[in-house]
């Protein structure tokens, strides 16, 4: 009898035991292939069409989820799969989008060239912060990068390229392929592009020899060093992706609203984005995802709660690192 | 005014600041020490004691007004009060993760912090209080410069609470038994120590020197605020780090240190007030570029 079927005696064991038997059910579903790629589709398929029937409103929100979710996937790369705390995310977000705003408003550069330029700047910026913290145990990073934050949304307040407190206004709008976009269906698409492109390169950044470096690091770094991973330099890559993650996305930001100020780029913005992260399950994709998704619509649901918001976020916080630290769709691998 | 006389002044200055910075950092130290964990929420904790200052101050300015009586009173129970905070804090929030990977607790202190802001800004609608006193302007006049008997009196508090914090490290057994879990807790352990009160003892006393500093903050600017812990408690953060986290005359000297260079700093040209965080800030990452060990750390170099 008890040679009879050895899977179903272990997965009744194991049952009472685990904590996530929902999530134990999706991994299982998800497991089969066919059932995953169906999901998948239906998924892009329901994004395509929420445009023809949704109104305004909800498709602010979309775009606005879609925002999150490429900020939340690079934080991802460097909390989730790299395992260093960063709290000054936010900074990055902001190059981006002061470097967009300053080189199309002031000195009337095309938008799309102003991409290349972003990325740059978020990479120095990185390089800066990242290349004599990460030398250090990561507590240090996380402080220095609270600090960065800071100095950012100071530099961004005082400067006066970055156009004070006020910040800047008039963000020309985007062309593509000869057309201007400026209705939210336009943003709307566009943010969804991105969100397949970031979802592919974190799959395969995941996937890669670099993907396999970070996790070595984050399990163990002193025998990931051992066997020939130079550990510095990859923590470097990964707070860099991150940061070109940011910069990026930032950039789209500054010409969705056509208007950016410091008050954007407050601790609060690089605390949400965390939080989604943990929120959803760091290291994972489909995680993040459902994390960034919650962060955006949860407060949309919730309007009367009003200021109480980042309290009930931060007891959240709490609640989750003390009962389930793995977040709510933790990444497995065999 | 003449240059000695800016000279004299933001040196009163950069040592009100620098006291304040030291006694927050003492606690970063100490719980760095001990549990080797950076506890973000410290500053808060400083800005929780402004406010059980400000709320006692209230009850006890009807008895016997907002004097000094008044304010000692007050400071004692704000220091004993947030203590316990700092301690429950600690047993809710870090020891169920005391074994949990590193990035665990201190995001688990990250929410601490939010949790604690937060409260407060919903308590007080976001808006400053008063911190009023009856302490008065009232002091004595070197040169062209006025020092008030409540910023003499401020550093000298400021100096009695650290004498007696190192008075009780360096001869009482509670003391000694901190300095030895910072050196191995698991001999602890085996000794008979035990760790967790001793830990416990820790936060408490962290936990009321940064309360201690939140009063003298209040009484000092006039007003509070519940954001005002977030960039001290980094500041703070960076003294410690200065003096060599983990040290405790590090924790004294770098905060001293990052209050006369800051008062400095608004006299340099290019730098000024606005500037004078980001100013702080790049001496962090600057010091952690070539001497991360700090002025009195240990050199050990220890990873995760």
């Amino acid at each position: 009898m008890s040679a009879e079927n050895p899977k179903v005696m272990e997965k009744e064991i194991q049952k009472p035991l685990s904590p996530g038997r929902f999530t134990d059910m999706l991994y299982e579903l998800l497991g089969n292939k066919r059932i995953r790629y169906s999901v998948y589709a239906a998924l892009v398929i329901t994004a395509l069409v929420i445009p023809s029937f949704a109104d305004n409103y909800v498709l602010e929100v979309f775009t606005n989820a879609y925002f999150y979710i490429i900020l939340c996937l690079g934080l991802n790369i460097v909390v989730g799969y790299a395992g260093l705390l960063d709290l000054g995310y936010a900074a990055f977000f902001a190059v981006g989008a002061y470097t967009t705003g300053i080189l199309t408003s002031q000195f009337g550069f095309n938008f799309w060239l102003t991409i290349p330029f972003s990325i740059l700047f978020s990479v120095i910026a990185g390089v800066i912060i990242g290349g004599p913290t990460l030398r250090l145990r990561s507590d240090y990073l996380a402080i220095v990068t609270l600090g960065f934050g800071e100095i950012t949304r100071i530099a961004a307040r005082n400067l006066e390229i970055t156009g004070g407190a006020s910040g800047l206004i008039g963000i020309d709008r985007p062309m593509l392929f000869g057309m201007r976009l400026y209705q939210i269906h336009h943003f709307y698409f566009l943010f969804f592009v991105l969100v397949i492109l970031a979802i592919f390169i974190s799959h395969r950044l995941y996937n890669s020899r670099l993907g396999r470096a970070w996790e070595y690091i984050r399990e163990d770094e002193d025998a990931a060093e051992a066997m020939g991973i130079d550990r510095v330099r990859y923590k470097l890559y990964a707070y860099v992706m991150g940061a070109v993650f940011g910069g990026v996305a930032g950039s789209f930001f500054a010409v969705k609203m056509t208007a950016i100020s410091p008050q954007t780029f407050l601790f609060t913005q690089s605390a949400m984005i965390l939080l989604a992260v943990v929120l959803g399950g760091m290291g994972k994709i489909q995680g993040v995802i459902v994390g960034a998704l919650l962060l955006v619509f949860f407060p949309e649901i919730f309007r009367g709660i009003g200021d109480m918001r980042m309290l009930v976020f931060g007891i959240v916080l709490l609640i989750i690192m003390v009962f389930r630290p793995q977040g709510i769709w933790p990444t497995r691998r065999s | 005014m003449s240059t000695f006389d800016i000279f004299l002044q933001q040196l009163v200055n950069g040592l009100l600041l620098g006291s304040f910075y030291s006694l927050i950092a003492l606690g970063y130290s100490m719980v760095y020490g001990i549990i080797k964990l950076l506890n973000f929420a410290h500053g808060d904790i400083y800005m929780a004691g402004a406010f059980v200052g400000l709320i006692a101050l209230s009850f006890v300015s009807g008895i016997v007004g907002a004097g000094w009586l008044g304010i000692l009173i007050s400071m004692v129970f704000s220091m004993i009060a947030v203590g316990l905070l700092g301690v429950l804090i600690q047993r809710a929030a870090y020891r169920p993760l005391l074994n949990a990977p590193r990035l665990s607790i201190l995001i688990t202190a990250i929410g601490v912090s939010l949790v604690l802001y937060n409260s407060v800004m919903v308590l007080t609608d976001g808006e400053f209080k008063a911190f009023t006193t009856d302490l008065g302007f009232a002091g004595v006049g070197l040169g062209n410069v006025h020092i008030t008997y409540t910023q003499i009196i401020l550093v000298l508090a400021t100096a009695a609470l650290m004498i007696s914090l190192n008075l009780f490290i360096s001869k009482t057994k509670y003391g000694k038994a901190m300095r030895a879990i910072a050196l191995d807790k698991d001999a602890c352990r085996l000794m008979g120590i035990n760790v967790n009160k001793i830990i416990a003892i820790t936060f408490f006393i962290g936990s009321a020197l940064a309360a201690a500093a939140g009063i003298m903050a209040g009484v000092y600017y006039g007003s509070i605020h519940f954001f005002m812990g977030f960039v001290l408690g980094l500041k703070a953060f960076t003294a410690a780090v200065i003096g060599g986290i983990g040290s405790i005359p590090g924790a004294m000297i770098g905060g001293l240190v990052l209050g006369l260079l800051e008062a400095a700093g608004t006299q340099l040209p290019f730098i000024g007030s606005e500037w004078k965080d980001v100013f702080a800030f790049s001496i962090l990452i600057l010091l952690l570029v070539f001497k991360p060990t700090g002025i009195l750390g240990k050199t050990e170099t220890e990873r995760m």
